[in-house]
């Protein structure tokens, strides 16, 4: 979909660049004349809000990096840490220092709201079908480093839930002793990561290390992303193919401005919450220096994990546990296949629609369990079976219902084409 | 938007929802006092006679066993903190001995072995009660009074919990409770056994822009010290609020302009 080339160099410059090193060709090509189906609504928006997204957390980590010190040793403050007391720092003596902070820890939050809508599109819109695959097998290995990245920068102000949280999930790999025998494997797996034989002060410097190279490995990864995007190009809310030029619009103005507008609201409600709720998603036990020796009564993940932390304590078998966890990833990867249906916007599929809705509120009924304690009631009804239904919900939405109810299900009659959807019969009968 | 509220709203309610159970001898802690802050909301601010009270009440009674590690004098006289003139906060600090280093002799210790102090300056920080930890665990029955700093973020409720703990100590044990040895019953304290004997009394701190007939309250006193604990865990939430109205405004309009390119191009496209 990308075409031929339009660029045509303006000036002697330009034209002794482009037989060069054709960079301004690709920027214009890529960025300016990109044609783009023109029926893209808001909740397309969200690629170019977690490209801002990116954006501000590379920015605001590198200058927060300048400050903090990733040690685990104790220094002026008694029971506390050079990396606690290097936080508190950057809250009270760098210039600005909150407000970085507090921008970076709610940007994590922000993007993945973002994220989490945009994956939620795509399962909508059904913008993984052929022949956007990879796109999306490469969007589900960017979410896995956004959350690999955002569990270690949890860790780094090495407060309570910092430490234990690390804790918790380095340890996960321990079950794999289960089905290793005599070797334990899991436990070897544990220690390597630990650099020890606990959570101590080489976890924090290569988590602190990892945390800094990873986002440039997601931006890495973003690139193919939007290789890959621009190669079949974007799908649309109608989920049918761009058939002629009357079906798109250059990418820029029109998505470029259209874009810029919706990472402005989005900008709003972030700035809202860096200043007026900057704890909001926070928890304040992490405002505690780690204590090994002390364990918080409830150690809970930051709230965009909280779906899978609700699956993973639902299990009693702890490596079942930590499979079905990993596997709830792992699925997103295999949509493409288990999806038979050959329409692929849910706009014109009745039934899927209502099934796609429930797994939304599986989803968010899953981070509710989460955040509560195990043994959590609510209405007299233990919210472990809650969270096992949600599981089953979960697993049973991809691997069951995906797969048949595209088999089944007759959909509504798509549309003919883009054009006449968006501009009418009267307009797109011309084609120009 | 609507969806974005919507799983904002669910989420909100996934945190904040609290387990507040009813009144039993579980030791299950009670729902907090809630009180009214000036620093609360979008246009909230510190009140700097309240933290000057509170600084009061931390320094005549808090300081005898909890430290305040984290805060260095010179902040008494900033912008957004408690407002002491510059030679206000330089006596304060001058009114505490803090750790000196060796003198020109290489000692740290005076012929009686105790360690060498000076008057503290305004680039100190508050010195702590106790030497180290066993002193301090030593003095108090065997628990560590925890350093305040922070105690307002690391505490669900935040100045409201410490309002309630402080003034939780009348409340009347439950029947069927039984307090444990050397411990006080609050029940705003999780296990409602806390080692912290009752700190406050009436009239226990006078404040001195007050009649001296009236007499500070208990409540009076604990929240004044909850402010300058709340003041102590975030210096610079005035800032933060200020900056946070521009910045709001600034987005609002913004995106007011976008929104108006945005149709601009659009208006032929569909």
């Amino acid at each position: 979909m990308s075409g031929p080339s339009t660029y045509v160099p303006q000036t002697g410059f330009t034209r002794w660049l482009d037989s060069r090193l054709p960079l301004l060709r690709f920027s214009h090509d890529t960025m300016m004349t990109f044609p783009t189906p023109r029926n893209l609504n808001f909740w397309y928006a969200f690629g170019a809000i977690l490209t801002f997204c990116l954006g501000a957390q590379i920015v605001t980590g590198i200058v927060l990096a300048m400050h903090f010190d990733p040690s685990g040793a104790v220094g002026a403050v008694p029971g506390s840490s050079l990396a606690f007391d290097s936080v508190q720092s950057i809250m009270r003596d760098v210039n600005y220092g909150w407000m970085l902070r507090y921008l970076h820890a709610n940007g994590a939050s922000m993007f993945f709201l973002a994220v989490y809508i945009h994956m939620f599109r795509g399962l909508y819109y059904g913008s993984y079908k052929a022949p956007r695959e990879i796109l999306w097998i490469l969007g589900v290995i960017i979410y896995l480093l956004m959350v690999i990245t955002a569990f270690m920068g949890y860790v780094l102000p090495w407060g309570q839930m910092s430490f234990w949280a690390a804790t918790v999930i380095t340890n996960l790999f321990s079950s794999l002793d289960q089905i290793t025998g005599g070797i334990k494997a899991g436990s070897h797996i544990a220690t390597w990561l630990w650099g020890g034989f606990a959570v101590g002060d080489p976890t924090l410097n290569r988590f602190f290390s990892l945390h800094y190279l990873l986002p440039f490995v997601i931006a890495g990864v973003v690139g193919l992303h939007i290789w890959a995007l621009h190669v079949p190009g974007n799908n649309n809310p109608l989920g049918i193919d761009v058939k002629g030029p009357q079906d798109t619009l250059p990418f820029h103005p029109y998505y470029t401005s259209k874009d810029a507008f919706y990472v402005g609201l989005f900008a709003i409600l972030f700035a809202f919450l860096v200043f007026f709720a900057p704890e909001f998603v926070g928890n304040p036990d992490n405002n505690i220096p780690a204590n090994p020796l002390v364990t918080p009564p409830d150690i809970v993940p930051e709230w965009y994990l909280l779906p899978f932390y609700a699956m993973l304590r639902s299990i009693p078998q702890k490596l079942i546990g930590v499979l079905v966890l990993g596997g709830a990833i792992v699925t997103l990867a295999f949509i493409p296949w288990l999806d038979t249906s050959r329409v692929r916007s849910n706009r014109f599929r009745p039934l899927m629609k209502q099934f796609f809705w429930l797994f939304v509120v599986d989803c968010l009924l899953l981070g509710y369990c989460g955040a509560l304690s195990v043994d959590a009631a609510r209405f007299g009804i233990p919210m472990v079976w809650v969270a096992r239904l949600g599981t089953a919900y979960y697993y049973a939405f991809f691997w069951v219902i995906m797969p048949v109810v595209g088999l089944i299900e007759s959909p509504k009659p798509l549309p003919d084409s883009i054009a006449k959807s968006v501009l009418g019969n009267v307009a797109a009968a011309p084609a120009e | 938007m609507r969806f974005t509220l919507s799983l904002g709203l669910v989420l909100g309610l996934a945190l904040a929802a609290p387990a507040f159970a009813a009144d039993t001898t579980t030791g299950e802690q009670w729902p907090l006092k809630r009180q009214e802050w000036s620093f609360e909301g979008v246009f909230g601010k510190y009140d700097q006679t309240d933290l000057q009270h509170g600084f009061q009440v931390y320094k005549e009674v808090c300081s005898a066993c909890h430290s305040l590690n984290r805060v260095a004098f010179h902040t008494l006289s900033e912008p957004g903190g408690p407002g002491f003139s510059e030679a206000q906060m330089k006596a304060i600090a001058a009114g505490y001995q803090v750790l000196a280093g060796p003198n020109d002799k290489g000692e740290t210790t005076d012929d009686k072995g105790n360690p060498l102090k000076r008057p503290g300056i305004p680039a100190d920080y508050f010195p702590p009660p106790f030497p180290n930890e066993n002193a301090a665990r030593a003095s108090n029955g065997g628990a560590l009074p925890p350093d305040l700093s922070l105690i307002v973020a690391a505490r669900n409720g935040g100045p409201d919990y410490v309002f309630s703990i402080l003034t939780g100590f009348h409340e009347k044990t439950p029947d069927g409770f039984k307090v444990t040895d050397g411990k006080y019953f609050n029940p705003y304290f999780p296990g409602w056994n806390i080692s912290m004997p009752p700190p406050l009394q009436d009239g226990q701190v006078t404040f001195n822009d007050w009649d001296p007939k009236k007499k500070a309250t208990v409540a009076d006193e604990a929240y004044a010290v909850a402010n300058f604990l709340a003041w102590t865990s975030e210096p610079h939430l005035d800032d933060r609020h200020r900056i946070g109205v521009g910045v709001m405004v600034f987005l609002i309009v913004l995106s007011g302009l976008l929104y108006l390119s945005y149709r601009q191009v659009w208006k032929d496209a569909h």
